[in-house]
């Protein structure tokens, strides 16, 4: 399929997009015995590409382990983070990587069953995917006796319904199982208690992206690229006030200021890394690395130049969180409210110093007491911003009840 | 498994352990350290169970014994050493050994910062609720010292009261989103009116289509009221108009007390559970002004009488004449919450119910016509108000066919927590009251009637009557001191088997209905008895497939977890102890009366002789107790 995003391609790196061929990683992943490929995923150092940078081998291990008759294998392609599109470019341009992926770890867990959770706006991608799992099929890479194995393994495909919380991997579940799209408690995890009550993986695109390369090319290759503690590539998306935004695979553990040389960003005050959720890195910790150890990311990477606004951005940011909270939990649902009014006190210079300290408190609170990610992370950016633009926000005009 | 069990959503329901990853399994005991103290709890225990066995206070909002976990409310949370985030103790099982703190400084301000963010969401004043002193929102604000709303305070209302129904009020203002509601009807009632829709800020409880309470498949148990922490769900409040009636020198004020506001009325007034105040509470009642005060155990007696009569017919008319249109097992009808859950989701059973009306009913009828003639008053003038621990009760006086005296034969139900407000109102201490009887002619009631009050109790009642009836022997040869305890017990399903090893002479009473007894002989009676609507569905589903339950002969059905004890007009809270303790004080005063078993009521006997002539199920009291039900369906327009 012709795709429009081709050209977002903007650095194709050596890892994920290294040269495959289709059909070679169930190939070798089917000769290999279980602990082999879970050892082998384990070397690689393979973490969450989500953005939580969960241990891919450890997930798999859990779920290997459940006791269960059915298990599943769930592809979390609900790409929703503001400013993250490389799972779109992924599951158009490389839907064998993604696809072959889910039926390693299915073959890896003992699942039979993958469920593509797609994102709702990108329902139009969903034809072309289904006549690629249908041609997979004819080359035997899926459904029974997949490569005259005992093997099988079938994949469907699941729209969202536009919820943001649905990227959350549990409440992702709840959706596929046709409730309400709310996180759930954890502990149990899905590892033991997920789609059905069964054990189950939940991998972001990207993550299962790599996993045939992996499998194909060993752990030791992958570990190569990256840093100790953040192994391999990453797919990077990067938007805003620059000359290149695209998509970008470069190694963990470059600088941003490697990253806006790369993008031709001119002027750069402030990058937000990570979406909505994420933080925003000001000019002079520019020198801060993309990787686990510092900078942890989905691979959002918002740039903002002198002209912004950074009031402006934060405000948005937050009305995106008030909408998308599921309304589950109480930090979420009404302390988001409130780091939006805080934000637009400030708009209006009618806030005090006093309360928006009371609300950076409240962020914190929200950070540690909400039930998922989503409010976990949302008061990342009023703090974050607050913290790093001090000095723009409060300028003249925006004083504050207290100084005048 | 089962589509069954998937209805709720998995957030919202108990745990499944899996022990896969960790050493310890199910049934074992792990040592864990609570605030530097080494505790020892069962593999799986909850950090909240483990924190309040140790005398650890935690507090709670969403949390509620009856219901499955939410972990929504966050109150709850707790810092466990080694995991970045707090954690909720209600929702976080113990499966290693780990170090808990639950006050430390991130701690209590993460708890104070969510009371005050759902204070400055709830709209209304704590004075003009129905919840002021009966409040966790309320309370918490006091325990964690709230003194300003740090941010903010709603000033105008979002949400329109939904008066529409009988029995609930909702106010949408008032609600904090604990869905206990929620998990009450779909989890605990299997009803599933409620739900949360909208999303974020805009997040608010709602019901199908969001329509008003009383155009959906309410059955109006009243459930969610007794679990809403907060005022935003509460009874539908006739006291005002009660009061006017009592200040009417016009009017004749009856009252009509069931079974069970009597075993809970003390708790309003800060006593423990399981005390019974009938004899305080007649005095209370008649010093509020209400000119008679009548038992309606009374009429649970004549209930037995009517309801038993009707369960020989059908089993003659089935078992000797072979007819196969007789509708079996016959079920009770005494709970208007389950007679509307049948009517909304299995209306094709509806002709298994029994035609008899409920005692409240069958009282009202009386008053407006026997006791009007008795005592010469124009039925007119008179007001029935029924004292009743349910909130459907509200909504079954109202129903049209509810008017056999010619009159609405029960003009008010009030809940036992809406008398305790009108005798607190009236400067009473009820504990501190008098003993005084009931009057007659509708004072002396059997212990029968009033262990109708716990689950089993109509079935206790009906069975001391037909045993009695149909073996010509005191029922106390079969069962010790008359207590028939296969029946009783707060399982909620219990099934029974009765034989029938003997027949007696037919008594007077029935003998234009059945020649002899001779076909019942080494017959065994079938029963069960069902509590809650969860596992009435669970019933009906058997019987819908020709389980071993469609071969009962009787079934029991009451709306309510516990029966009416642990009805939707009872005190807040309700718990599964506080129902215990309630029916612990039912059982201990049915075992203190002279006269236990329905047929054995003198003035039941009596109300035969003298006015319902042509005896139990006849021309008369068909008229007056029976009525008929509608095939509502689960589709309204």
């Amino acid at each position: 399929m012709e795709v429009m995003t081709e050209k977002k391609i903007e650095r194709k790196g050596p890892v994920l997009f290294s040269p495959y061929k289709r059909g070679e990683g169930i190939k070798a992943a089917l000769k290999l015995k279980r602990n082999d490929i879970l050892f082998e995923v384990k070397e690689a150092g393979l973490k969450g590409r989500g953005g939580a940078g969960f241990p891919t081998s450890a997930k798999w291990m859990l779920t290997a382990a459940a006791k269960s008759d059915k298990k599943y294998i769930v592809c979390n392609a609900d790409e929703g983070e503001p400013g993250t599109f490389k799972d779109r470019v992924l599951l158009l341009e490389y839907p064998e990587l993604v696809f072959e992926g889910m039926v390693i770890a299915g073959y890896t867990v003992g699942s039979d069953q993958g469920i593509v959770y797609l994102r709702g706006e990108y329902e139009y991608m969903l034809s072309s995917l289904e006549d690629y799992l249908k041609e997979m099929k004819k080359d035997n890479l899926l459904g029974d006796k997949i490569l005259g194995t005992d093997f099988n393994f079938n994949i469907n495909i699941h729209l969202g319904s536009g919820a943001y919380v649905c990227g959350e991997e549990t409440a992702l579940i709840e959706s596929l199982e046709g409730h309400r799209g709310e996180p759930r408690n954890r502990p149990p995890y899905p590892v033991n208690t997920g789609f059905m009550g069964c054990p189950t993986v939940v991998n972001n695109v990207e993550t299962l992206s790599s996993v045939p390369h992996i499998i194909t090319k060993s752990g030791e290759w992958f570990k190569k690229h990256g840093t100790d503690k953040s192994t391999g590539s990453k797919l990077f998306s990067v938007s805003g006030d620059c000359n290149k935004p695209g998509v970008y695979e470069l190694p963990w553990g470059t600088t941003i200021k490697e990253l806006l040389k790369l993008v031709e960003a001119k002027d750069t005050k402030a990058v937000q890394v990570g979406g909505a959720s994420g933080v925003c890195v000001p000019v002079n910790q520019f020198d801060r690395k993309l990787g686990f150890e510092d900078l942890a990311t989905g691979g959002s990477i918002m740039i903002f130049n002198k002209k912004r606004d950074m009031l402006k951005v934060l405000k948005n940011f937050m009305e995106f969180f008030v909408e998308e909270s599921c309304g589950q939990c109480t930090p979420c649902r009404i302390g988001n409210v409130k780091l939006l009014e805080g934000t637009e006190m400030i708009e209006k210079g009618t806030h005090t110093f006093k309360y928006i300290n009371t609300l950076k408190e409240l962020g914190k609170t929200m950070q540690v007491a909400s039930k998922c990610g989503l409010g976990q992370s949302s008061p990342n950016s009023f703090i974050s911003i607050l913290d790093n633009f001090k000095e723009e926000i409060f300028s003249s005009g925006r004083n504050g009840g207290d100084k005048k | 498994m089962k589509k069954d069990e998937l209805r709720t959503p998995v957030s919202q329901r108990p745990h499944v352990i899996e022990s896969t990853h960790v050493e310890k399994g199910i049934g074992e005991n792990v040592s864990v350290f609570i605030n530097d103290k080494k505790i020892t709890v069962p593999f799986g225990t909850s950090i909240l169970d483990a924190c309040r066995e140790n005398q650890i206070h935690v507090p709670t909002l969403c949390h509620h014994p009856d219901l499955c976990i939410a972990g929504t409310c966050r109150i709850c949370v707790v810092e466990v050493e080694g995991m970045r985030t707090l954690q909720t103790s209600c929702s976080f099982p113990i499966t290693a050994p780990i170090k808990i703190h639950t006050s430390t400084p991130m701690v209590r301000k993460a708890r104070r910062h969510i009371v005050d963010l759902l204070l400055s969401e709830h709209y209304g004043e704590c004075y003009t609720c129905v919840r002021n002193n009966n409040c966790e929102l309320q309370s918490l604000a006091k325990e964690y010292g709230v003194d300003e709303y740090m941010f903010g305070h709603v000033t105008e209302s979002r949400y329109k009261v939904d008066k529409s129904s009988y029995s609930v009020v909702r106010d949408m203002d008032k609600c904090i989103l604990c869905k206990r509601c929620v998990r009450t009807c779909i989890d605990l009632q299997e009803v599933g009116v409620l739900e949360a829709i909208d999303r974020g800020y805009e997040t608010h409880i709602s019901t199908f289509m969001e329509k008003p309470l009383a155009d959906v498949i309410c059955i109006n148990c009243g459930q969610c009221i007794n679990r809403c922490p907060t005022g935003a769900l509460k009874a539908n409040d006739p006291s005002d108009e009660i009061w006017e009636a009592i200040d009417d020198p016009t009017k004749h004020v009856v009252m009509q007390t069931a079974p069970s506001p009597r075993a809970a009325i003390g708790e309003m007034f800060g006593q423990e559970p399981g005390k019974s105040f009938t004899g305080e509470m007649n005095t209370a009642l008649r010093r509020i002004g209400f000119d008679k005060v009548f038992d309606t155990n009374f009429t649970a007696d004549l209930t037995i009488m009517e309801e038993g009569t009707e369960l020989i017919k059908r089993l003659y008319s089935a078992l000797v004449k072979k007819d196969k249109s007789v509708a079996l097992p016959q079920f009770t009808s005494c709970s208007p919450g389950w007679v509307k859950y049948l009517e909304h989701f299995y209306p094709d059973y509806i002709p298994n119910l029994s035609s008899a009306k409920s005692p409240q009913q069958m009282f009202g009828a009386l008053i407006k016509t026997f006791y009007a003639q008795e005592e010469g008053i124009d039925p007119k003038d008179i007001v029935c108000v029924a004292l009743m621990p349910c909130a459907a009760k509200k909504f079954e006086c109202n129903r049209p066919e509810m008017n056999s005296s010619g009159f609405k034969d029960v003009d008010y139900g009030l809940t036992t927590r809406e008398m305790g407000k009108m005798i607190m109102e009236a400067g009473i201490l009820l504990p501190e009251m008098p003993q005084s009887h009931f009057d007659n002619p509708f004072g002396d009631a059997s212990g029968a009637g009033l262990i109708f009050g716990a689950t089993g109790g109509v079935m206790e009642a009906a069975l001391r009557t037909v045993l009695e009836l149909v073996t010509g022997e005191k029922v106390e040869n079969f069962f010790d001191r008359a207590n028939i305890t296969p029946v009783r017990g707060f399982e909620g399903i219990k099934y029974a088997e009765v034989p029938v090893t003997k027949v007696g002479p037919v008594p007077e009473i029935l003998k234009n209905l059945i020649p002899n007894w001779d076909w019942l002989k080494d017959a065994t009676l079938k029963v069960a008895v069902v509590h809650g609507t969860a596992n009435a569905k669970k019933v009906m589903e058997d019987i819908k497939a020709g389980g071993k339950f469609s071969e009962c002969h009787f079934i029991e059905f009451m709306a309510c977890p516990g029966g009416c004890l642990g009805g939707g007009g009872q005190p807040i809270p309700t718990t599964e102890e506080i129902r215990k303790k309630r029916a612990q004080a039912i059982y201990s005063e049915d075992e203190s009366l002279p006269v236990r078993k329905s047929h054995e009521n003198e003035h039941v006997v009596s109300l035969y002789d003298k006015f319902l002539t042509d005896g139990p199920c006849g021309e008369i009291s068909h008229k007056l107790l029976h009525t008929h039900y509608i095939k509502r369906g689960k589709f309204i327009v």
